[in-house]
């Protein structure tokens, strides 16, 4: 990978006050509900700058419901989120990109109309500041910091390896190439906590380990912090530096991998336990 | 074999963002611009000013405007007609009031009138889409047309319920009203288009294109991504009422001479939404097209058989009008549903490799 990126990634790590390996963001005993139904019932745990934080659990433990706790997509009933030493419960989700959360869907969510590129630079939109009276003119500052903005998509897409679709609108890509596209997307943001919603979901071996090389990639060269959920288990156990289970709406272990591996109430809660 | 892009390399961001990255689009664009400014204004009759090239370019104004909301942003408007309507009564008001104003002036500044009134009518965007964002326009439509019907201030309380154009003058050259030469507000409204399609290209290809094409294409997403919904779906209806409106008052001021309140009902909304969709939404080019296809095509199919020495009656030409237009736009839409737009790129494309596609 070229120098350029490792510069990007260094100046990001500098901008924030907390250092690698403190907390990043703490989940304090969360409860959401939909009706009578928990979705996460009393959940805390931390995600600390620079590492690769997996979320597991079997399907409908509440991970999803997690993550959207997380970039605020819903308001949990009970319980906080402090991001960056910041405690707060409700926010809009574009206040959350603007704070440095970023995220991928476990469904592919990219503008389908629209070209590779410009899917990555809509990722930058919050960055961009140039009025509307000067998106008229267009020559002068907003070309300018179109152009600027490219450079940086343009690192992002030579980052990905995606540079013979550039042109291509996304809804003619393969779905691997699409989520591909779609962590491109969520870099553009040049996030400082990184979601990942199943990034590895319906891809083959080769897929999954292209993904994963980005992933490390991502968070060795950038300094990004990333939160994924997946259900490959060789991958999580790989990839993560931590890992927390959860079980219908309940968090049922919390550690490294193969603490987490060894953990009696995960494995029950994958194999089942007769009662 | 003239449509080639070999050869025309790109070296610079700047340059592949140009707005024609291929050298032979700038040349046609060239000669269509040649075409308008001076071989029609050389060529054209006074029927030919009125009857084509006007209306041509102010529907096109209008479904450009439209285009913006619908096509870009995604927001389904019935309520194009009352837009135009609103922008069409405020420069009426303005240049009533303040007479002595540049009308140039007087017909930016009415289109600020519908474009406040636009995004008025666009705050149910927020919580609704698609076909019930068009009853909720619908609404707009209604409501506006019974406004101008029953406010006679609008009107200056004319006996008529009308807007009468007066003469107005501009630099020494009479612009509107029942004096006005043809070539003059040809000009005037060539200009006006040329100058808003030219910034319409600009808004939609930048970072406020992108932020409507997002909310088009998946609005969940767009909001993760960090797009303020609401700022996005408003600054569409803002933008997009401020083009219709300014349509508008050109449909009145430098076409029609003369409008009353039922002229802007839902007849013309869905002109112009035909046009926007025959033409192909998401495209500027497309709103042109359209606008050639519905405008001038009753007009060419009235005149040519005359001209060769056929003679049908007018009712029958009437007859054979609604018939070839609703055929052709059938027609158009099984062979290419994206609109005339798509068919032009993918002519295009084709030309690019022709005659060796393999």
């Amino acid at each position: 990978m070229n120098a350029h990126v490792d510069q990007r990634g260094m100046a990001i790590a500098r901008d924030d006050a907390i250092a690698p390996g403190e907390v990043l963001l703490s989940v304090k005993n969360v409860s959401l509900a939909f009706g009578g139904v928990k979705a996460i019932s009393d959940i805390s745990f931390d995600i600390r700058k620079g590492e690769i934080r997996a979320i597991i659990g079997p399907n409908g433990a509440g991970k999803t419901s997690m993550l959207n706790v997380i970039n605020g997509f819903y308001t949990p009933q009970q319980g906080t989120i402090v991001f960056r030493g910041v405690e707060r419960r409700a926010m809009k989700p574009h206040h959350a990109v603007r704070q440095g959360i970023a995220r991928t869907f476990q469904n592919v969510a990219l503008f389908k109309g629209m070209s590779t590129l410009d899917n990555i630079m809509a990722g930058r939109s919050t960055l961009m500041k140039r009025n509307i009276g000067w998106q008229m003119l267009w020559h002068g500052p907003a070309l300018a910091e179109e152009i600027e903005h490219r450079k940086a998509v343009e690192e992002i897409i030579d980052f990905l390896e995606i540079q013979h679709i550039r042109r291509t609108p996304v809804g003619r890509l393969p779905y691997g190439l699409q989520k591909r596209v779609e962590l491109g997307r969520a870099l553009a943001m040049e996030p400082t906590l990184l979601l990942l919603d199943e990034p590895m979901a319906g891809m083959n071996l080769e897929e999954k380990e292209d993904m994963s090389r980005f992933i490390l990639d991502v968070n060795r060269q950038r300094g990004t912090t990333v939160a994924l959920i997946e259900h490959d288990i060789g991958v999580v156990m790989d990839l993560s530096d931590r890992v927390v289970v959860l079980d219908y709406g309940k968090k049922i272990a919390d550690g490294t991998p193969d603490e987490v591996k060894n953990d009696r109430a995960v494995i029950d809660a994958y194999l089942g336990v007769s009662h | 074999m003239l449509y080639r892009i070999a050869g025309q390399y790109k070296t610079s961001y700047a340059a592949d963002h140009a707005l024609f990255p291929v050298r032979q689009d700038a040349w046609l664009l060239g000669v269509i611009l040649l075409f308008a400014f001076v071989v029609f204004p050389l060529t054209a009759s006074d029927f030919t000013y009125q009857a084509l090239l006007i209306p041509v370019l102010i529907y096109s104004l209008a479904a450009l405007g439209l285009n913006i909301l619908t096509g870009y942003a995604g927001q389904l408007s019935l309520g194009t007609g009352a837009f135009m309507g609103v922008g069409a009564y405020a420069c009426y008001k303005l240049v009533s009031l303040f007479p002595e104003m540049n009308l140039l002036v007087a017909i930016a500044l009415s289109g600020f009138f519908s474009a406040a009134v636009g995004v008025a009518f666009g705050l149910p965007s927020l919580r609704i889409k698609g076909f019930y964002l068009a009853i909720a326009t619908l609404a707009a439509q209604f409501f506006l047309v019974w406004l101008f019907q029953k406010w006679r201030w609008l009107t200056n309380d004319n006996a008529s319920v009308a807007i009468q154009v007066p003469n107005i003058d501009m630099f020494g050259i009479t612009v509107a009203g029942p004096n006005a030469r043809s070539i003059t507000q040809y000009f005037f409204v060539l200009c006006v288009v040329c100058l808003m399609t030219w910034l319409s290209i600009n808004i939609t290809r930048g970072r406020i294109g992108r932020i409507w094409k997002s909310v088009r294409d998946m609005d969940i997403a767009a909001e993760l991504v960090g797009i303020n919904l609401m700022k996005a779906k408003l600054s569409a209806f803002f933008v997009s009422s401020y083009i219709v409106g300014v349509a508008g008052a050109l449909f009145v001021f430098l076409w029609r001479g003369a409008a009353e309140a039922n002229l802007f009902d839902i007849p013309l909304s869905f002109r112009v939404l035909f046009i926007a969709i025959i033409g192909g939404l998401g495209s500027i080019l497309g709103n042109y097209l359209g606008a050639i296809l519905i405008v001038a095509l009753p007009v060419i199919i009235n005149t040519v058989p005359a001209a060769i020495g056929i003679t049908i009656s007018p009712s029958m030409v009437e007859h054979l009008n609604t018939m070839s237009i609703g055929a052709l736009i059938i027609g158009f839409l099984i062979v290419e549903p994206a609109g005339l737009a798509r068919f032009w790129a993918v002519i295009r494309e084709k030309l690019i490799l022709w005659p060796f596609p393999h």
